[in-house]
């Protein structure tokens, strides 16, 4: 019998959790420590809204449970696996097969359509939603032959959002997704993530500045030097429509 | 001093700041600094050497006073000198006399040939003379004593007090060795009719005047006399009053220093050297000069967010401007600093390696500041112009759109995107040709760039395919005889079929050769005419399309160069004043004008030549083809042969002038080689580096999207990949039209280079370049792997 590669352990219902978790930067006088022992447990389905100032360590944490950066020390568990042991490529899997990420700036490809930017991805992905349907998801279907430089920067956004939720990731990760937009843009945007929670059952997190968009999630997380200060459980999420901003 | 010590702490902050981009770039700027090198050392090697060479053979020449003219006649009284002495124009004189002689040399089944030169039994002479590097002249009251020149010595390790056998005038004698030296009259020491110098084959040595005399009958005369001229003094004038002087005594005519044999060598091979230099490294200096102006200008493009901060602190444009020149101006100087110390030193290494192999006793190094000038102005112009455009566009950028994320660009107007839409391909591959076809210049800078490193690898390797092609054609085709044969004087029919009979004579031809001087109005050459059979097999003239050229009954057929310095054509009546005997003059027309590899020419039949010459039916010499068991019985019967003047061994021959172009051209031409790989290392990896630097936003959202490594690095090096197979038929066009041009711009009157390049120097040239990049891409590859995702997707730009 084959030996595990990352060690499990039974996680009923739950999407996350860490333990322990720390993370610093840098060494000697040049030391940040970013996490200072983050304990968080994240069931699955849940849209969960991070809160917390800049340098409070939402984001180090975002990018640990993403898989884009390791934890120094610490514990994190997705779905019963320790991805905080997992190898560079086992990291680059995971990414493939689970995560989505959403970026403040949207980072599509310029060279591609929308349309062929989605396409990036479900073209490497085991079970993906096609391009036209993910496009269809955010609202974007008509716009789908154009390129990013023809597009607005809500409508870029909700692309990168397509891209990311066409390979049907158990899990959507958003920093920032409506730091440069308007409100009004920010809002379809948030609509879009709203409705990709609801249909598609990804665990999404959003990380942003904005304590009025807390109003939509399941759960509001609040990071403040590098720990967790409150977890609030929200009984009767808002839509994004009804937040005022 | 503020923060940061050492030497950082004496710069200015903007300064600091400098230092430390160098340093976060620096296998870049390494790289670019290489492309530099590339084309300046060349260009230093090449003068350093050419320089070097030309002022150590100028200054051996005036040291040891080499003669200027020399008069051979067959026998003057030497009452004559002092009346040499009084013409015009003559500043010094001396009579001597020159005779033939073989050496037999132990453990040698060949015989060896070569000449004696009388040394004046009291005093230096007052032209020629030798430079010892050990022992010293002979005594006048010995009559044994020589002084050996070195190549011959060293080639036999001879030592001082050592025996030699030789035949004088037919006569056997037995010399002791008294010193070993040098002579400007021997720089380049060849048997006659031979193309290549063979130390072990042809020796020359001095002995006292007496002795000679004695040995040659020429008691109280000479057989030549050699003059240095006054300053300004006409050498024509001289040569005609020395040949009216001499006439009574049976002169073939004096000659000046571009027609003695060493000399003629000597200067044939620093010409070459010449065009060489005037061809190929301009070309690699400008060719890594437009390499070095693309790199800069997208090195400083990528800097944009820099150069927008700088500016919103305030910095004026020309501050930012001035601080991205420095930046340039160091890496520049740097690659000066590198190819100009690695081309100083090659080329003395080279002007060293060229002065032994002449056995010049000195090498006087000379690199001419002009050139230093002309390099660094060149450089400087290429870098800082193109950084200038790039400063200059990124600087007219208001700093808050520098800064921030550049809209992405518009690929829907692109012309030819249609292609790219096809549904086949996959969503990499399409990036990769949109990004082609986005940016076309930029594209087809970086082919230019690739290709250009290709043609010059080709352009330089070349030489070796062309030598070996001349060489073939010489050996192979044109002169396929194993040993050839010459008489002391032309012999009757007999002799020649007494050499046919001899052991291991597989078969032979005969050859009849006179020295003439060929006249066409108030042109004139000399040259060896040569009377070949009516359809010659083992030595014949052959064309550039290695075709046999025969000379038609009555006619005279005359290689090209010849042609070309007399002014005649097919058709046209030449005079010829035959040199040796009875000295007729002779009008033949010119038959055919032939394009000939390697040499001069000019053959008839050899009925025709002696039926004009008015001798009979005599030949001078034989070319032989050997049975390889019994070449030493041949050599040895040979030995013994008073009538053999000397012996050439083809096998011999083709060996020594592979080993000298593999000396001297060869590494000239692998260094040039080695310096092509450089400035294509240089460019290809900074094309590779610069495109990372450029994309590393979309490859790390390719790697947060799931992508692997190696699917990132497919869409970068893909590109790289793509445009350097693009860049190889163009290199190899560009790399052929180089070559073309070089083999018309280097030929000279002994070498004319065939245009031909091989099959496997392409590939090489190719292989190289894949090579290359491939190592490049493993570099940049190895970025990619640590390329911090996070960091670069967290940021504007």
């Amino acid at each position: 019998m084959p030996t595990p590669k990352t060690p499990t352990e039974p996680m009923e219902g739950l999407c996350f959790r860490t333990r322990g978790l720390t993370k610093t930067y840098g060494k000697g006088a040049a030391e940040v420590q970013a996490l200072r022992g983050v304990d968080l447990e994240l069931p699955d389905g849940e849209l969960v809204v991070v809160l917390g100032a800049s340098g409070s360590g939402k984001s180090t944490f975002l990018n640990i449970i993403g898989g884009l950066d390791k934890a120094t020390s610490g514990e994190v568990f997705f779905r019963g696996r320790d991805i905080g042991r997992a190898s560079r490529q086992e990291l680059t899997q995971y990414r493939r097969r689970n995560v989505g990420f959403v970026f403040q700036f949207y980072n599509l490809m310029p060279s591609l359509t929308a349309w062929e930017n989605v396409a990036l991805v479900t073209e490497i992905a085991d079970n993906p939603l096609t391009p036209d349907a993910a496009l269809d998801m955010v609202g974007l279907k008509e716009r789908q032959n154009h390129f990013p430089a023809q597009m607005s920067g809500g409508e870029q956004q909700r692309v990168a959002i397509a891209r990311a939720i066409a390979k049907q990731p158990s899990v959507l990760l958003c920093d920032e997704p409506t730091g440069a937009l308007d409100s009004a843009t920010g809002s379809r945007v948030l609509e879009a993530l709203k409705t990709v929670n609801d249909e598609l059952g990804a665990t999404t997190l959003i990380i942003t500045h904005n304590a009025g968009v807390a109003a939509m999630a399941h759960r509001v997380v609040v990071f403040g030097d590098g720990a967790v200060r409150e977890v609030r459980v929200n009984a009767h999420p808002k839509s994004p429509k009804d937040i005022t901003w | 001093m503020v923060g940061g010590g050492g030497i950082l702490g004496w710069l200015s902050v903007l300064d600091r700041k400098l230092w430390r981009d160098l340093w976060g770039m620096k296998t870049q700027a390494l790289a670019i600094a290489f492309v530099i090198a590339g084309g300046v050392s060349v260009q230093l090697l090449s003068t350093g050497m050419l320089n070097s060479l030309q002022e150590t053979r100028r200054a051996y020449y005036e040291r040891y006073l080499l003669a200027d003219v020399w008069a051979p006649v067959v026998r003057a009284p030497q009452a004559l000198l002092s009346d040499i002495r009084g013409l015009d124009g003559v500043q010094a004189a001396e009579t001597r006399i020159r005779a033939g002689a073989l050496f037999d040399m132990p453990g040698m089944s060949e015989p060896a040939s070569g000449e004696i030169l009388s040394l004046p039994d009291a005093g230096l002479p007052a032209v020629n003379q030798l430079y010892l590097t050990r022992g010293r002249t002979p005594e006048a009251d010995r009559g044994n004593e020589v002084v050996v020149l070195e190549s011959f010595a060293t080639a036999h390790a001879l030592q001082i007090g050592d025996m030699v056998s030789a035949t004088i005038h037919g006569r056997r004698a037995r010399l002791t060795i008294v010193g070993i030296g040098l002579s400007p009259e021997h720089v380049y020491t060849i048997a006659p009719g031979e193309i290549v110098p063979d130390d072990r084959l042809f020796g020359v040595m001095w002995m006292g005047r007496q002795a000679l005399a004695r040995a040659v009958d020429q008691d109280g005369a000479f057989n030549e006399a050699v003059v240095r001229l006054s300053h300004g003094a006409s050498q024509a004038a001289v040569i005609a009053e020395l040949d009216l002087m001499f006439e009574p005594f049976g002169a073939p005519g004096a000659y000046g220093r571009d027609e003695q044999i060493s000399d003629v060598f000597v200067s044939s091979e620093i010409d070459q050297l010449r065009t060489m230099g005037n061809v190929l490294p301009p070309i690699f200096l400008l060719v890594a000069a437009f390499l070095v102006n693309i790199v800069i200008s997208r090195l400083i493009a990528v800097q944009r967010a820099g150069i927008g901060l700088l500016k919103a602190f305030g910095y004026r444009d020309d501050e930012v401007g001035w601080h991205y020149m420095k930046l340039v101006a160091v890496i520049g100087l740097a690659g000066l600093v590198i190819g100009g110390g690695l081309g100083i030193w090659l080329g003395r290494e080279m002007a060293i390696m060229y002065t032994q192999y002449y056995r010049f006793p000195f090498l006087v190094f000379n690199a001419d500041p002009r050139t230093y000038a002309i390099v660094i102005a060149i450089t400087a112009i290429a870098i800082l112009g193109g950084a200038a455009i790039a400063v200059r566009r990124a600087a007219s950028l208001n700093p808050a759109d520098a800064m921030t994320q550049p809209p992405p660009p518009d690929y829907s107007k692109a012309a030819g995107m249609g292609i790219t839409r096809w549904h086949r391909i996959d969503q990499q591959t399409r990036m990769i040709l949109r990004q082609i076809i986005r940016w076309p210049i930029r594209a087809s800078l970086t082919v230019a760039g690739v290709a250009a490193s290709g043609a010059l690898l080709i352009g330089t390797m070349f030489f070796i395919d062309s030598m070996s092609v001349m060489m073939d054609g010489f050996f192979n085709v044109s002169n396929r005889y194993d040993v050839s044969v010459s008489f002391v004087q032309p012999r009757s029919r007999a002799a020649y079929h007494s050499i046919e009979r001899m052991p291991g004579v597989l078969a032979a031809e005969p050859f009849r050769a006179a020295s003439a001087r060929l006249r066409h109005g108030n042109l004139e050459e000399r040259a060896a005419l040569i009377g070949s059979p009516p359809d010659p097999q083992l030595s014949r003239m052959v064309d550039a399309q290695y075709r046999t050229v025969s000379p038609p009954p009555g006619g005279l057929v005359l290689s090209q160069d010849l042609a070309i310095k007399l002014d005649v054509e097919a058709g046209d009546m030449l005079e010829i004043h035959i040199a040796e005997g009875r000295r007729p003059v002779l009008q033949v027309p010119v038959s055919a004008v032939t394009t000939t590899l390697i040499g001069s020419g000019a053959q008839m039949q050899i009925g025709d030549l002696n039926a004009l010459l008015g001798e009979g039916d005599v030949v001078s010499g034989a070319y032989l083809i050997v049975d390889p068991d019994q070449v030493d019985t041949l050599y040895n019967t040979l030995k013994s042969v008073p009538l053999v003047a000397g012996t050439g061994l083809q096998s011999l021959a083709a060996q020594n002038l592979d080993d000298l172009m593999q000396q001297n051209l060869g590494t000239a031409i692998w260094i040039y080689t080695g310096f092509a790989g450089l400035i294509a290392l240089g460019v290809i990896y900074n094309s590779v580096r610069i495109s990372f630097a450029e994309r590393q936003r979309e490859l790390a959202s390719l790697r947060v999207l799931g992508f692997t490594v190696a699917d990132v690095s497919y869409i970068l090096l893909g590109e790289v990949a793509f445009l350097t197979l693009l860049a190889l038929p163009v290199g190899a066009a560009a790399g052929t039209g180089m070559a073309w041009y070089l083999a018309q711009a280097i030929s000279s009157e002994l070498f004319r280079l065939p245009f031909v390049i091989n099959l496997s120097t392409f590939g090489l040239a190719g292989a190289l370049l894949i090579g290359i990049t491939i190592g490049s891409s493993l570099l940049v590859r190895h970025q990619i792997e640590r390329l911090d995702m996070v960091a670069v997707l967290k940021t504007g730009e």
